[in-house]
């Protein structure tokens, strides 16, 4: 009986912290932020698999949640910040020499 | 489509959604409670066949062709984002110079966990059958061990170590593998994907009789997909540019003609 319940309190609390962290992902604005908060949020939810005994899932999870995909975030982020600044270099460029005759 | 219709349509979608669930919810057995017809039979099964690790049974022996099917989405999901993400018309490819600022502590992070990470990875692919984890998950700590070395600012030596025509096939080999050791089974006169491997003793670390060789396959094509679905990001976001040299024809001749 009382491992029961110290079992029920371990998955409450995990549930909890995962309904934290989904908030906090939602509620951040910024996506390189968000990818770090995505992928601590990752481990809250490895956690909570851990607590509720599914060890093979949250390995998958803390690998996959964690990691690559936040990765994956990061670079593509990267990727189109470099699209912009290049694009605004070549306007620049543009205006520049249309500017000097 | 208006702005009106597809609220319309937005609204009925999660009316209808809505009842569904209202419906089927109460239906559900309750969270953590002690029927569990599924597990009953699955357990029995996976002891019948000598295998410790109830979640590899169902994955490799007691439906291998459902695992089959996930790992081709897996294969031709990862071949698709190659496709999409490989230079195309007016892109140039750069040099990309290792380096740029690493803190030290970062680096030391790397070089310690560099070789336990391929470790782990290389234990958990092997013990799939015995302990949590296998090809899936090992394929994934694999790959992404690997790329510790982009996060140490090494990302030229990341490259040497990681030819990438070499991990293409073995992604397509992985698959191959898996699809072989189904057929094999029937071949050998059991169902497709049936496990006819002598079982061995229960948690020996050869035990389970094919899941171990599935884990293998599984892990070959998981740590192959997760590296080329990597490099084609990091080649995106490191090497390849948009071609400004695109318009230089043209600019040159309006130049001559001046």
């Amino acid at each position: 009986m009382n491992e029961t319940v110290l079992t029920n309190l371990v998955v409450a609390a995990a549930l909890t912290l995962v309904l934290v962290g989904a908030g906090a992902v939602v509620f951040t604005r910024n996506p390189a932020k968000q990818a770090v908060v995505l992928s601590v949020y990752g481990i809250l939810l490895t956690v909570l698999f851990v607590a509720l005994g599914a060890p093979d899932v949250a390995l998958s999870q803390v690998a996959i949640g964690t990691a690559v995909v936040p990765l994956i975030v990061v670079l593509s982020i990267r990727k189109v910040g470099s699209i912009g600044s290049e694009r605004a270099r070549a306007r620049s460029e543009a205006k520049a020499s249309d500017g000097d005759p | 489509m208006t702005r009106r219709l597809r609220l319309i349509l937005l609204g009925v979608g999660l009316a209808v959604l809505g009842t569904l669930l209202v419906v089927a919810l109460p239906q559900l057995p309750r969270f953590g409670g002690d029927a569990h017809p599924y597990r009953d039979l699955a357990v029995v099964a996976t002891f019948q066949h000598a295998t410790a690790n109830a979640v590899s049974s169902i994955n490799f022996d007691q439906r291998g062709f459902d695992t089959f099917g996930e790992e081709t989405i897996l294969f031709c999901a990862v071949v698709g984002v190659a496709a999409l993400l490989r230079p195309v018309h007016r892109e140039r490819r750069r040099e990309v110079a290792s380096g740029g600022r690493v803190l030290e502590s970062t680096s030391l992070l790397v070089y310690v966990l560099f070789p336990v990470t391929l470790v782990l990875g290389a234990d958990v692919v092997a013990h799939g059958a015995i302990t949590p984890g296998g090809g899936f998950q090992g394929g994934v700590v694999l790959s992404t061990g690997i790329h510790l070395l982009y996060v140490g600012g090494r990302y030229r030596l990341l490259q040497r170590l990681r030819p990438l025509a070499w991990f293409e096939q073995g992604e397509a080999l992985g698959v191959v593998l898996f699809g072989a050791l189904g057929l094999a089974a029937a071949a050998f006169g059991a169902a497709l994907f049936a496990n006819v491997v002598p079982q061995g003793t229960l948690s020996d670390f050869v035990s389970a009789g094919t899941v171990p060789l599935f884990n293998m396959a599984v892990g070959l094509t998981v740590g192959s997909s997760i590296v080329v679905l990597l490099a084609s990001f990091l080649d995106q976001t490191l090497a390849i540019r948009a071609d400004q040299g695109g318009a230089g024809p043209s600019d040159g001749v309006r130049e001559g003609a001046a």
